[in-house]
């Protein structure tokens, strides 16, 4: 792997950046692999990435039936925070967050990563009871978290609309100040690119279309590329879920939804930190080229076409325009929708399957993104030893069955 | 948005409507049924990418229940017929997906 510095960087300008290698091989597949992922978006190949530099485990394929990154890792708001309330969750989203906090020196990657702050909203007396007890809950797991008041939070980003002439005035907010944003394309890019250096084939253009199973074990996979063998395969596909899993024969609580997102003009910076509202239910931030980036609702129906209904968009905007009322004037420029998969207690399913040698990380639903890093790792950990890590047990798909279910909608600072 | 065509009062749009999620989720018997068959009750969901049986209220006009046959992927509502019955046949209705 070529080492990114300012050095390489000077060094490309005299050629006027025309002899930059290419950051990952495109190789054929092998007719066989210690262990296959199937998904080359973030969680995937964060997992190959770990397997390879953990574990020693580098005969490792990534087969991607796009591009890499193309799907909910190219399509998602990107915001990072790890205030969670229950102590499962908070274990493994702040996991998640401190590999964050190294990940581009680990990657030799510009991930752009921000922590400029993340501000969840309070509108009522119910919103600041929960937050009160979420913000006590997180400094107990020894995540940071701050109840601020009306006024600390027109301090901290002054131009929320803060007066009482508002429908849900705002009461006051809970606020992340490790949490932020990251270039979302380049954290795929990054554990790409730091994979392939490993040795880690990622076979793009190659749609799993079957999962072969002998005897209640994985043997392999069929793709449009052929049949390909493996030891091991990880199922990370984030809104295909359920049809991996009918590939190989079992059902997951799951069910896959629209959700939209849409980017504004770009604007002088303007937005310090990212904004989130339970009561009103929108999010926003600005991206460093000044877009400000919206995340909307799920569409009701069970979805995967990848678009969804103007009208949850103009949910969205209302709310806008009534936190930050000079956004008024702001024209969108382009919205688009990602397929996510949604569990029962909005918590992911990451470990085995019913299958032998078959795992799944999925179930994100809404928020995946800020889990990349810790996603990636304890899967790789949970597909090299064949056992979960403690911090991805209590995820296991048997909690379904158990009742141990981490039922985060409503709880996890916005909701689900 | 879907336009939808409730049995009893004409096509209409997609916000006055409430979405029910999968359709003929049969409630097994608590008393001899396991803990696998009640987690399969209540949270394994189909979720095919194709032709998905669901349920719709029409929550600002009818407020009557009724189920449809919908394509999951170009949205299209391809059936409406009453609770209680058995899943019609679709154009195109296999068992795709998931």
């Amino acid at each position: 792997m070529k080492k990114f510095s300012i050095f390489s960087l000077a060094r490309n300008a005299l050629s006027h950046h025309e002899r930059w290698p290419e950051q990952w091989r495109s190789p054929a597949p092998k007719p066989a692999y210690d262990v296959i992922i199937i998904g080359a978006g973030g969680h995937g190949l964060a997992t190959a990435y770990y397997l390879a530099a953990l574990h020693g485990i580098t005969n490792v394929a990534v087969l991607e039936k796009g591009w890499l990154g193309g799907g909910n890792t190219g399509r998602n708001t990107t915001v990072i925070r790890s205030n969670y309330l229950w102590d499962e969750s908070a274990a493994l989203y702040e996991h998640s967050l401190k590999l964050w906090e190294g990940l581009a020196q680990e990657l030799n990657y510009n991930l752009m990563f921000s922590q400029r702050g993340v501000l969840n909203l309070i509108h009522n007396v119910h919103d600041l009871q929960e937050a009160t007890r979420r913000v006590n809950a997180n400094r107990l797991n020894a995540v940071d978290a701050e109840l601020l008041s009306t006024e600390e939070v027109k301090a901290f980003c002054p131009i929320l609309n803060t007066t009482a002439k508002t429908r849900y005035p705002i009461m006051g907010g809970t606020l992340q100040r490790r949490g932020g944003n990251a270039r979302h394309d380049a954290v795929a890019w990054g554990y790409a690119r730091a994979a392939d250096a490993r040795g880690v084939d990622i076979i793009q253009n190659c749609e799993v279309t079957g999962i072969d199973v002998e005897a209640g074990r994985v043997t392999g996979v069929q793709t449009t590329q052929g049949a390909i063998a493996a030891k091991k395969v990880g199922i990370v596909v984030a809104g295909h879920s359920s049809v991996l899993a009918a590939m190989a024969g079992f059902r997951l609580p799951i069910e896959s939804h629209p959700l939209q997102a849409l980017v504004s003009e770009p604007l002088k910076p303007v937005l310090n930190c990212v904004i989130m509202s339970n009561g009103v239910h929108v999010y926003v931030s600005q991206s460093d080229k000044g877009e400000l980036v919206i995340g909307a609702g799920l569409d009701p129906p069970n979805s995967y076409s990848q678009r969804g209904g103007l009208h949850t968009i103009e949910d969205q905007m209302g709310a806008i325009v009534e936190l930050i009322p000079i956004f008024s004037r702001v024209r969108m420029m382009r919205s688009w929708a990602g397929i996510v998969d949604v569990c029962p207690d909005a918590s992911p399913v990451i470990g085995k399957t019913p299958v032998e040698g078959l795992y799944i990380n999925g179930g994100w639903g809404t928020g995946g993104f800020k889990a990349t890093p810790g996603s990636g790792w304890v899967l790789a950990h949970t597909m090299a030893t064949d056992e979960p890590h403690p911090l991805n047990a209590p995820f296991a798909l048997d909690r379904f069955t158990s009742g141990a279910l981490i039922d985060e909608h409503a709880a996890a600072a916005v909701a689900h | 948005m879907l336009w939808i065509d409730c049995p009893w009062c004409g096509a209409r749009p997609e916000t006055e409507f409430r979405y029910g999620g999968e359709a003929h989720i049969a409630r097994p018997d608590p008393a001899t049924t396991d803990d696998a068959g009640w987690a399969d009750y209540l949270f394994m969901r189909s979720n095919p990418k194709g032709v998905h049986a669901e349920r719709w209220m029409h929550r600002e006009g009818c407020r009557r229940w009724f189920n449809a046959l919908r394509d999951t992927v170009s949205n299209d509502v391809l059936t409406i017929y009453p609770m209680g019955t058995a899943r019609p046949d679709a154009p195109g209705d296999e068992a795709g997906g998931g």
